[in-house]
């Protein structure tokens, strides 16, 4: 399924990519599933709290994610996924990624180098776990 | 009876609703409940010998069930459970 970006909100999340760079960033997609399409309305940052090693590993603690869930249900919007960069690498799902993604969530990669924002994809788990299908991200 | 908050990309399986009511005299009765009513979540929250995903956190309120009784916490009227998503990733070599 489509995942719908407008250009604002795709800016917020390259800003946050070189903001946070050489560490990884990441926030929350939120907005409207409009059954063919996942439009995305706004973004959240999130803090990386990952204790070591933030330039290759994000965590975003469950409070957060309860605070977010409450928000957008409180504008009646769903969270949608969750956008992370990856610095100095591809815009790929890791293994690392795979084992803490859940089905149902849009999981936008950017990957940074510097204060170049290259290539942002975006990707859903697949219902066993087995691997990813790359969405289209549409502007 | 204890009300349960459903994570948006598990509403697919609670028929699109966000909270839900379940029987329960403890945490783990009413997710046990809630599994059995809405048998296609089960495998998204349990692992195949009966035990909790390590990405899946259920909270009391503001309280992380770990730190209080597990899934013996109890629960009654009123009282409200969420089911919260573990958001972690990062690069440790390519997966597709």
């Amino acid at each position: 399924m489509p995942l719908k970006i407008g250009a604002g909100d795709a800016g917020r999340i390259h800003d946050h990519a070189r903001e946070a760079y050489p560490e990884e960033c990441a926030g929350a997609l939120v907005g409207i599933d409009q059954g063919g399409t996942k439009v995305v309305v706004d973004v959240w940052r999130a803090e990386n709290t990952h204790e070591e090693e933030r330039s290759r590993r994000f965590l975003i603690e469950p409070l957060k994610i309860k605070e977010f869930e409450e928000r957008a249900e409180e504008r009646e919007i769903g969270v949608l996924g969750f956008y992370h960069s990856h610095p100095d690498h591809p815009a790929e799902p890791s293994d690392y990624d795979r084992e803490h993604a859940w089905p149902g969530y849009s999981y936008v990669i950017a990957s940074v180098s510097g204060e170049n924002v290259g290539e942002m994809r975006s990707w859903t788990l697949r219902d066993d776990r087995s691997g990813y299908d790359e969405e289209p991200i549409v502007g | 009876m204890p009300k349960v908050k459903i994570p948006t990309p598990l509403r697919q399986y609670t028929d699109g609703n966000s909270e839900v009511e379940v029987g329960g005299a403890t945490a783990g009765e009413a997710l046990g409940n809630l599994a059995s009513e809405h048998p296609s979540l089960k495998q998204h929250l349990y692992t195949g010998d009966g035990k909790l995903r390590s990405f899946v956190n259920v909270y009391k309120g503001d309280e992380d069930i770990r730190y209080l009784d597990g899934q013996e916490t109890e629960v009654s009227d009123g009282d409200e459970l969420s089911i919260i998503p573990s958001i972690a990733g990062g690069l440790a070599g390519r997966c597709r």
